[in-house]
């Protein structure tokens, strides 16, 4: 994996010279905060379960061992195979074994952004084992060999022509269809025999029970029930974060989760899964993939209460107009931005700065990140780190030395010119340009601000003889 | 009551009409103002890129200027924000610690302290849609945000709700960010520049002739990009409004 920093300014560029696009994908992504609005509206408690689930999340991070432990020994009672991941190669090999031990050659899927993190899709593939995602966005982003851009919605950024277009090369149909609902038969018609004949199904898991040893997954479109129980093995796949205490807890959280996702009361399905089906195997993988060094960060760990609603994305300003992918990560949107440094510091360098700190997320975030405050506080963790590009670097430190002199910097604007130092002039404004590509520079004016107090009043002082009026 | 008058950097040399406005309201309503001569930055644009240590000199710089005044006042939400919320470059001294709890924007600095009822100087005939910045909304919290389904208050509407003709519009989506962000506005310039657009186009087709704003930094930004656009629409500081700005 190169290391090189992700360029989310170019990227977003290119989004945005695609007019229909970027359109549908920020008004589409902006009624999902609308329906959002709605929902929280309908419940005069909103806040209260923001700061109850954020409570309870904070509770259970502090004493995460405990809980997985708890988990894992009744996990075990219901007949439930349960492994630990130290990482993403470790859970590949995990799942790889499972599969193997079963000649399992067939796998169907339904979303989980921790196989993402682990990139276990490749993996698989070169054991010889077919996986078939079956949510139909992230179906349309495995044929289409992309990340899902959104963790909800995971290809939101497409227009139907563009998965008719998908579809025509993979399933056959005509590029040309534009009515969505065909799109989705198509999808069907092709699932189902893959679905009718897996050997094994893999899931996430939103919620994981400590006290219950159960698990539950949350979804629309019943390919996660199909996966977990067509075949009569069911990998899930879960993050060490996602645990809650009780049973009592989940209730919170199930009222928040849809209602910031998308903006409905609850999805369609909420399956508690609590131990094989007759016949049948379960495993759970407790993926920590970075997790246990991140709750060891001070300032970032409470990013381990997220429940994956992307209510964060789907009000950024920023996200909405450069689309997921231009993060260029596995986690996009400021939910990202705060995530993906803790997995390379450098590659992930310049997300945090893909903000205005404009604090919108912060305030949706239905466990109550404060995100916005994360990414100011990421900005000194990577400056301090020696990540931040060399001319800006510079720049700022100039600029900050200038502005402890008063002297100097009156000088410089008397200058009408920023001088800094010895930075080379066409280094600066090389760096300053961009602010005209889109834009018309702020209007000259005949004198500052400091002039004119000092014509009009520092003269008119009192201590000093009056003025004749002019 | 002692006031220390902080003009940021940008309305200084861009926009010194907004700070002769702020010098002017204040003392209309007969406050006792100093602008100390020697200021520069509040150590913003340093703090918000990460540099943190290279906002110490700014800092200091600000706390020299400002540590012997009862409150300071700024007419620019993002500056007190910086200030009251971020500023920690230097060592927190009893003295800094007296600068940024009595530091305010004005707005809330005209709403919370001197408590005004009237601006019976001020009439603006025209409509109007407000700009609150990210800073003055989710930060100062000097008005209601859409994000927590609260009860609506807003500050800078009191006021500027007492003068004389406006006339208001909302936009479909007022609490969005126009996207300045400081170096942002530079180094994310095509995301920048394009939710500048929608924001000014947003307030246009809303029906306002001008947008007003407690942050001139929001409104440089926006008032590039109306230009470019070619979106007919003007730009003025709160400040300049509450004082009697002329027609």
């Amino acid at each position: 994996m190169s290391n090189k920093p992700v360029n989310h300014a170019r990227a977003a560029e290119h989004f945005l010279e695609d007019a229909p696009h970027l359109q549908f994908h920020d008004e589409r992504l902006w009624d999902m905060r609308q329906k959002r609005d709605a929902q929280m509206h309908i419940l005069p408690e909103w806040q209260e379960l923001r700061e109850e689930a954020s409570r309870i999340k904070e509770h259970t991070l502090s004493r995460l061992p405990e809980y997985l432990e708890q988990f894992e020994a009744n996990a075990k009672k219901n007949g439930i195979h349960v492994h630990w991941a130290r990482d993403g190669a470790e859970h590949n090999r995990i799942v790889g074994e499972i599969l193997k031990a079963h000649n399992a050659r067939n796998l169907i899927k339904s979303k989980s952004m921790v196989t993402e993190e682990c990139d276990m899709r490749p993996y698989l593939a070169k054991q010889g084992v077919s996986v078939t995602e079956t949510d139909l966005g992230e179906r349309i982003q495995q044929l289409d060999d992309q990340l899902p851009s959104h963790i909800v919605v995971p290809a939101v950024h497409k227009l139907t022509s563009d998965v008719a277009k998908i579809f025509a090369k993979d399933y056959h149909t005509d590029p040309n269809i534009r009515d969505p609902h065909l799109l989705a038969e198509a999808q069907r018609q092709a699932a189902r025999p893959v679905i009718l004949h897996a050997d094994a199904g893999m899931t996430g898991g939103n919620f994981v029970v400590a006290e219950t040893g159960t698990f539950v997954v949350c979804t629309n479109e019943g390919n996660a029930d199909l996966s977990a129980t067509v075949p009569n093995l069911h990998i899930a796949t879960i993050g060490i974060e996602r645990l809650v205490p009780r049973m009592a807890d989940l209730g919170v959280f199930i009222r928040l989760l849809s209602r910031s996702a998308l903006g409905s009361p609850i999805t369609q399905y909420t399956t508690h899964f609590r131990g094989p089906q007759k016949g049948g195997e379960m495993h759970v993988v407790l993926v920590d993939n970075g997790r246990s060094a991140r709750l060891g960060m001070e300032d970032f760990w409470t990013s381990l209460k997220c429940i994956r609603c992307g209510a964060c994305m789907n009000t950024c300003p920023v996200y909405r107009r450069s689309g997921g992918l231009s993060y260029g990560a596995v986690y996009s949107g400021p939910i990202g931005a705060i995530i993906d440094p803790t997995f390379n510091e450098r590659k992930y360098s310049t997300l945090p700065y893909a903000s205005t700190l404009n604090g919108s997320c912060t305030n949706v975030c239905p466990v109550k990140i404060n995100i916005h405050e994360q990414l100011y506080k990421w900005r000194r963790v990577l400056v301090q780190h020696h990540e931040m590009p060399f001319v800006k670097r510079e720049i700022m430190h100039m600029a900050g030395k200038l502005m402890g002199q008063p002297k100097l910097y009156r000088a410089a604007i008397k200058a009408t010119e920023v001088s800094l130092g010895t930075m080379p002039r066409f280094v600066l404004y090389n760096w300053l340009n961009p602010w005209g590509k889109h834009r018309e520079n702020p209007h000259p004016v005949k004198q500052t601000f400091n002039d004119w107090y000092r014509r009009n009043r520092e003269k008119a002082r009192p201590a000093a003889a009056p003025e004749t009026k002019k | 009551m002692k006031i220390g008058l902080f003009i940021p950097c940008y309305i200084d040399a861009f926009y010194p009409e907004a700070g002769i406005a702020t010098l002017e309201l204040l003392e209309k309503l007969g406050q006792d103002v100093e602008y100390p001569l020697d200021q520069t930055c509040c150590g913003q644009p340093m703090g918000n890129s990460g540099c943190n240590s290279d906002a110490a000199a700014a800092e200091a710089l600000f706390v020299r200027n400002f540590a012997k005044y009862d409150k300071i006042v700024m007419p620019s939400g993002s500056c007190t924000h910086h200030v009251r919320d971020n500023f920690d470059a230097i060592p927190q001294t009893d003295e800094v610690r007296h600068v940024r709890e009595n530091t305010y924007e004005l707005v809330e600095f005209l709403h919370d302290i001197l408590k005004v009822d009237a601006f019976p100087w001020a009439e603006f005939n025209h409509t109007v849609g407000l700009h609150n910045s990210c800073g003055t909304l989710r930060a100062l919290r000097t008005a209601s945000m859409s994000e927590l389904g609260e009860k609506p208050f807003s500050k800078p509407m009191d006021l500027l709700s007492k003068v004389r003709g406006i006339r208001f519009v909302t936009p479909k989506r007022p609490d969005e960010c126009c996207g300045f962000g400081g170096t942002f506005s530079v180094t994310e310039e095509a995301v920048s520049a394009k939710m500048g657009v929608d924001k000014v186009r947003d307030h246009y087709q809303a029906g306002a002739d001008y947008i007003v704003s407690a942050d001139s930094s929001c409104m440089m930004h926006q008032q590039g990009c109306a230009e470019r656009a070619g979106v007919p629409i003007r730009f003025i500081h709160i400040a300049q409004i509450l004082n009697g700005a002329a027609q």
